[in-house]
C-alpha cells in the first residue's frame, strides 16, 4: 500500500469537512470579528439530526437508496442547524454588538456548553453509530485506495465551496455581505440592514455545518454529544491557518490542515520510532529486537496537528496564509 | 395635510455630543429643494458631526424633517430608499470590492434592473475613469478616482437629496476642479445638495446659499455671494 498517497486521499477528505466547517467562523468573524465557538456544537447537532432522521426511515425499511436516505437526513439537519445560527445571533451575540470584545466571546463557549448538554439529554451519552447504509466500494488508485463516501464528501464539498463562492461574489445580497464586512456604517447608507447580514452569516454558515456534520457521520460512522469541540477547534484552526475572515482562506485552510494531519498521522509513527535512531536505537536494543519497535508517539497524537499548526500560525504568522498583514487593515 | 410646514430638509436644534463633550451645540437650518447649499467651516467646527447625525449615523438629539416626516427615529439604513445618500468624509469605498461592485452596492435599494443598468451607463459618461478601471478593486484607484467614485456610488441610489462632505479633501487643484464640475452637473440635474467644504472660496462660488459654523453652532446664514463679501467670511476661511 502507497501509504503517502493514502494519506493524501484521507487528508483531502477531512480537509474538505474542515474546509466548509471552517467557512462557518470565517464568515461570521468578517462581518464582525466575532469567534463564534458555538459553531462546532451546531455541526455535532447536525449530525445528531441526520442520525436520528436516517435512523428512522431506515427503520420504515422502506426500500429507497442509501444515497436518498442520507440526503433525507441532511434535508432535516440543515434547517435544524440554521434555526439554531439564527437564534444564537439574536438571542446571545447581538445584544452583545456593542459590548467589550471579552463579552462575546465568553457568550460563546457559554453557547457551546449549552448546545452541547443539550444534545447530551436529548441523545444521551453513549456514541451513536451511524448505519452505514452507503455502500461503501473502494477504487484502487496507484496503490491506494479511496472509498466512494471519500469520494462523496470530496464531490460535495467541492459543490459547496463553489456555491458560496458564487453567492458571495456574484449576487447582490453576496456582495452587500462582503461591503458589511468592510465598513458596517457605509454599507448602512447604501441600504443594507447590517442586522439582515449578520444574521444570514451565521444561518449561512450554520447550513453549512450542518451538512459537513452529516459527512463526518457517515465517514467515521460514529456521532458523539462532544464530537462537535475538537472538530470546531480543527476547523477553527484552519481559519486561522487561512487567514481568519477570508473565505477562501478557510477553504485552503481546510484542505492543508487535514493533509497534515493525514500525512503528520501517517508518519509519525515511524518517524518517533527510537529503534531507528542510531544513538538512542543502541540503548533500546532489547525491546527493538523483541518488539521490533520503539514508538515514542504514535498515531493517536492524531488531533496534535491541528494545534500545533494553530500554535505556529499564531507565532509566525497571524495574519494567515491569505489573509492580509493585520496592520493593513483599516 | 394641508400645509408643508417644512423644507425638503429641516433640522431644529440639532444637538451632537460625544461622550460629554458637545460637538454640535443646537443648530436649526433649512435645504428647500432643487438648492445647492454649503456648510463651511474650520477643523472641529461640527460639520461632519451635523452630517453623520442627518444621516442617522450618529445619536442625535433634536428634530430633523425631511420630506415632511421625521427622520430622527429612522435607522441609517432606512435613508437611501427615501431619497437621502451622504458621501462620507474621506469617501468610504470599499476597498477590497471592485469599482463596479462599488457601484452596484450604491442601486442596492432598487429592484428596477433596467433602469439601474440605464443609470450605470450614464455615470460611466460621466465619469470615464470609473469605467476604464470598473473591474479593478477599489482600494487601488486615486484618491480623486476613489472621490469620484464615492459621488456615482451615491448617485446610482437616484438620490433627490445628496449629502457631501468635503469632496475636495486630500485632492491637487486640477482634481479638485473636475469634482465640483461632476457637484455642479448633478446639481442641475434637479438632485438637491448640501455641501461641507473647507474650502470656502470655491464652496461658495458654487453654492447658492451658505451657512458658516463655528465651534458647534451657526454665526452666519446667508446667500453665497452675501458670504463671500461679509468682511467676517473674507478674513477668517478667504484668507484675506
Ligand atoms: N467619534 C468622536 N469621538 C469624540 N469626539 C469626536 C468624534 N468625532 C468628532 N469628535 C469631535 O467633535 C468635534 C467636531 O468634529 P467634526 O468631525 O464634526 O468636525 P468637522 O467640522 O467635520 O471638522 P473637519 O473640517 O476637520 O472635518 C471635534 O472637536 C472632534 O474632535
Ligand atoms: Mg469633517
Amino acid at each position: 500500500m502507497d501509504i503517502f498517497l493514502q494519506q493524501i486521499i484521507n487528508g483531502l477528505t477531512t480537509g474538505s469537512v474542515y474546509a466548509i466547517v471552517a467557512l462557518g467562523y470565517t464568515m461570521v468573524y468578517g462581518v464582525i470579528q466575532l469567534i463564534n465557538f458555538a459553531h462546532g456544537e451546531v455541526v455535532m447537532i447536525g449530525a445528531m439530526t441526520a442520525f436520528t432522521v436516517i435512523m428512522a426511515v431506515v427503520g420504515l425499511g422502506l426500500p429507497l437508496p442509501p444515497a436518498l436516505i442520507v440526503l433525507l437526513g441532511v434535508l432535516a439537519a440543515v434547517p435544524v442547524c440554521m434555526a439554531i445560527g439564527y437564534t444564537l445571533e439574536r438571542v446571545a451575540y447581538r445584544p452583545l454588538r456593542h459590548a467589550p470584545r471579552l463579552a462575546p466571546l465568553i457568550t460563546a463557549i457559554g453557547m457551546s456548553i449549552i448546545l452541547q448538554h443539550l444534545a447530551l439529554l436529548i441523545w444521551g451519552r453513549d456514541p451513536r453509530a451511524f448505519p452505514q447504509i452507503m455502500e461503501n466500494a473502494s477504487f484502487a488508485i496507484g496503490g491506494a485506495a479511496i472509498s466512494t463516501v471519500q469520494i462523496a464528501i470530496i464531490l460535495m464539498s467541492v459543490v459547496l465551496m463553489a456555491g458560496l463562492t458564487w453567492f458571495v461574489y456574484r449576487t447582490r445580497f453576496g456582495i452587500a455581505i462582503r461591503a458589511t464586512a468592510e465598513d458596517v456604517r457605509v454599507a448602512a447608507l447604501m441600504g443594507v440592514d447590517a442586522n439582515r447580514v449578520i444574521a444570514a452569516t451565521f444561518v449561512i454558515g450554520a447550513g453549512l455545518g450542518a451538512i459537513a456534520g452529516v459527512m463526518v457521520g457517515t465517514y467515521y460512522g460514529i456521532a458523539h454529544y462532544t464530537m462537535g469541540f475538537t472538530l470546531g477547534l480543527k476547523a477553527f484552526s484552519a481559519a486561522v491557518l487561512g487567514g481568519i475572515g477570508n473565505l477562501a482562506g478557510a477553504m485552503l485552510g481546510g484542505i492543508v490542515l487535514g493533509l497534515v494531519e493525514a500525512l503528520g498521522t501517517g508518519y509519525i509513527g515511524d518517524l518517533t520510532d527510537l529503534c531507528r535512531w542510531p544513538l538512542v536505537g543502541g540503548m533500546l536494543a532489547e525491546r527493538c529486537e523483541a518488539d521490533g519497535h520503539a514508538i515514542l508517539f504514535g498515531s493517536n497524537y492524531q488531533d496534535v496537528f491541528a494545534f500545533l499548526v494553530l500554535i505556529l500560525v499564531l507565532v509566525f504568522r497571524p495574519s494567515g496564509l491569505l489573509g492580509e498583514r493585520v496592520s493593513e487593515r483599516a | 395635510m394641508t400645509s408643508q410646514p417644512y423644507a425638503l430638509l429641516e433640522a431644529v436644534s440639532l444637538e451632537v455630543h460625544y461622550g460629554g463633550i458637545a460637538a454640535v451645540k443646537g443648530i436649526s437650518f433649512a435645504v428647500e429643494e432643487g438648492e445647492l447649499v454649503c456648510l463651511i467651516g474650520a477643523n472641529g467646527a461640527g460639520k461632519t458631526s451635523t452630517l453623520k447625525a442627518l444621516a442617522r449615523m450618529i445619536d442625535a438629539s433634536g428634530e430633523i424633517h425631511y420630506r415632511q416626516e421625521r427622520l430622527d427615529q429612522l435607522p441609517s439604513h432606512a435613508l437611501i430608499g427615501r431619497g437621502l445618500a451622504l458621501v462620507p468624509e474621506g469617501r468610504g469605498v470599499f476597498a477590497r470590492l471592485t469599482v463596479a461592485e462599488n457601484l452596484a452596492m450604491g442601486a442596492y435599494h432598487r429592484n428596477d434592473r433596467a433602469e439601474i443598468k440605464h443609470d450605470l451607463d450614464r455615470i460611466y459618461a460621466m465619469l470615464p475613469r470609473l469605467k476604464e478601471r470598473a473591474e479593478q478593486v477599489a482600494g487601488t484607484l486615486s484618491g480623486g478616482e476613489q472621490q469620484m467614485l464615492a459621488i456615482g456610488r451615491a448617485l446610482m441610489g437616484r438620490p433627490k437629496l445628496l449629502l457631501l462632505d468635503e469632496p475636495s479633501m486630500g485632492l491637487a487643484p486640477l482634481m479638485v476642479e473636475k469634482v465640483f464640475e461632476v457637484i455642479r452637473t448633478v446639481a442641475t440635474q434637479g438632485v438637491t445638495i448640501l455641501l461641507v467644504e473647507q474650502n470656502a472660496r470655491l464652496a461658495l462660488h458654487t453654492c447658492t446659499r451658505g451657512y458658516v459654523m463655528e465651534s458647534g453652532k451657526i454665526t452666519l446664514a446667508d446667500t453665497a455671494a452675501n458670504l463671500l463679501a461679509d468682511p467676517r467670511v473674507r478674513a477668517a476661511y478667504l484668507g484675506e
